[in-house]
């Protein structure tokens, strides 16, 4: 379980805190959505997380484990990210590209041993990406490189794993997929948070939505209850109507156009 | 992309021995091969064994070492700087080694050993100022190493300068001891010198091979690094002080051997090598022959005049690296 507890970061330049005061949980078994405009203090949270900010107040712990406290490698054996961007300058044979995932595991001599390489197959086949694994990672599609790096992330073995952002810049069949893959990963027990964008499909997936708005929670809770037109219409600041989704019923945000200026 | 086999690594020392062996045998005074094995064992033309042990096993090892070293460094480099082109003498290690070469002549120091010594301590105060000017100027970008790279750059270019300031008004002899560095050699090869360059390539490059997973990590970008569980920060900064002290440690020995850091690396990634270790290792082995090559290049071209080695690698190395753009584009 990853517990955020009166989170405070700044980046101590004058301005406002982004991140003021957070506090949610993610538990195990299930798929928490970390949502909100943009600016609102997603990424500095996932940033803190991997202990790359600067935490005026409060903290995280991970199974109980404040982060703080930990080795960069011990944090890595808890918790894995899977980051916004990630440009790799030369590419990799995906197998030995997911087998870096061991590497907070690695002994002194950091050699692989054998429980790395079941590790690295495991994780292939949890992502769905076990014929991929001989290619060559600059000769992916889009979908793919983000299930590789979802692979990777998984072949640390952690019960906590972290998305920021993993559906950007992916068609629908393909964004559908990862969702699909992320629910059942958490359905197998681990703690995920996704940070996303797609209200919809988020409402549609996660067990649990926090809704930031300039680095505080607007609220938090179910779907059903975060998907409230008022308070979206306050968080976004634009007009917006909820609907239903036709095939299970879960709310859907439309975003409404602005009435013509005549 | 190819993959590398196992034999590859018998075929790459296969060709460093061979081409070693030639250029000991080559030169202004050419022995054949089998004279110089038994030069080698001591047996012979007395002759024959003093050019072969006093003068040219000395140049080719150093010649391999510095090949090595730089070899090493811009594999180290490219991979946990995520830049293609990056390349050791980008530190600013050069600029600043050619800083303190230039000040110990000026200075009237005729001693070999410490001309070396002022050019290694003038390659790594330069690195440190630079490490110096990153953190005053990358104050809020934290760890990034594109940050560190272009203060080297500057560094590099002030010391370039302050060397064309201090040649203005040199003595003759203190220009022809600074060409000497821009242009790089070979040819002032002592035993001593080999043992110095042997000892801290096998420090720092042997340091490098052993932090090598962590460069792996490196290359997926500071937020990846960090969520397996590498501080970007501090390791991407132990790569570039060991890579600056390999650096700096060729060029106090042979001076400027331009090309060699910037090509080798994607030699051998050509030849399929993606992760560091065996990445660093390959990259020594040909950077070590691509050296000895040149410097037998060097002798034997146009004698009696010998060229200086860091054309020799620039005039190799520009072609390859224009037929290596093409592929890629």
């Amino acid at each position: 379980m990853i517990k955020v507890a009166d989170l405070v970061v700044s980046y101590g330049r004058g301005s406002r805190n982004a991140v003021d005061g957070v506090s949610f949980l993610v538990p195990r078994g299930h798929l928490t959505a970390l949502a909100g405009p943009n600016g609102s203090g997603k990424s500095s949270i996932v940033r803190a997380l991997l202990r790359r900010a600067d935490i005026l107040r409060g903290g995280v712990t991970i199974d109980d484990r404040e982060v703080s406290t930990l080795s960069y490698a011990e944090l890595a054996r808890l918790l894995a990210v899977v980051p916004q961007r990630e440009e790799a300058a030369f590419p990799a044979r995906v197998r030995d590209y997911v087998a870096l995932g061991r590497y907070p595991h690695l002994g002194l001599w950091r050699a692989p041993a054998e429980d790395d390489d079941r590790a690295v197959e495991q994780a292939l086949a949890q992502a769905g990406v076990e014929d991929l694994a001989d290619r060559d990672t600059d000769a992916l599609s889009g979908g793919e490189w983000q299930r590789v790096r979802i692979a990777r992330a998984l072949a640390q073995k952690t019960p906590a794993l972290v998305l920021d952002e993993p559906t950007t810049f992916l068609d629908v069949a393909h964004e559908m997929a990862i969702f699909e893959l992320l629910s059942s990963l958490a359905r197998s027990g681990l703690a995920v948070l996704l940070v996303s964008h797609q209200l919809n499909l988020v409402a549609r997936f996660a067990d649990t939505i926090v809704l930031l708005d300039q680095g505080r929670v607007a609220t938090s809770g179910a779907p059903a209850e975060v998907m409230n037109a008022t308070l979206l219409e306050s968080v976004y600041r634009w007009p917006v109507v909820i609907t239903r989704d036709p095939a299970i019923g879960a709310p859907a945000l439309v975003p409404l156009r602005r009435p013509l200026n005549l | 992309m190819t993959r590398f086999r196992a034999w590859y690594w018998l075929a790459l020392l296969a060709v460093l021995i061979g081409i070693a062996m030639v250029a000991v045998a080559h030169g202004a005074v050419s022995v054949s091969l089998a004279a110089v094995v038994d030069a080698l064992r001591g047996r012979g033309d007395p002759t024959a064994i003093a050019i072969v042990r006093d003068l040219r096993l000395p140049r080719v090892i150093l010649g391999a070492l510095v090949g090595a070293g730089l070899g090493a460094s811009g594999a180290a480099l490219q991979g946990s700087l995520r830049n293609p082109l990056a390349e050791p003498y980008l530190l600013g290690v050069s600029g600043g080694a050619a800083v303190g070469a230039v000040i110990a002549f000026a200075l009237g120091a005729a001693n070999d050993a410490i001309i070396t010594l002022a050019a290694f301590a003038g390659g790594i105060s330069a690195v440190f100022v630079a490490l110096a000017v990153a953190r005053v100027g990358g104050r809020g970008t934290r760890g990034d190493m594109r940050t560190l790279l272009i203060a080297g750059v500057i560094v590099g270019a002030f010391a370039n300068a302050a060397i064309m300031v201090a040649l203005a008004r040199a003595e003759p002899n203190t220009v022809r001891g600074a060409l000497w560095w821009m242009m790089g050699s070979a040819a002032d090869a002592t035993w001593e010198r080999v043992a110095w360059l042997a000892a801290s390539i096998l420090l720092a490059g042997g340091a490098l091979v052993y932090w090598a997973r962590e460069i792996d990590v490196l290359s997926l970008g500071e937020d990846t690094a960090a969520s397996l569980g590498v501080d970007a920060e501090k390791s991407g900064r132990r790569v570039f002080l060991l890579a600056a002290l390999l650096a700096a440690a060729t060029v106090s020995a042979a001076g400027l051997i331009g090309f060699i850091g910037l090509v080798v690396p994607h030699i051998v990634r050509r030849l399929g090598l993606r992760a560091h270790r065996p990445l660093i290792v390959a990259a020594a082995l040909v950077g070590a022959t691509l050296v000895v090559a040149a410097d037998l290049a060097a002798r034997t071209v146009a004698p009696p005049t010998e060229l200086p080695l860091g054309a020799i690698t620039a005039l190799l190395g520009v072609p390859f690296f224009l037929v290596q753009l093409r592929r890629t584009a």
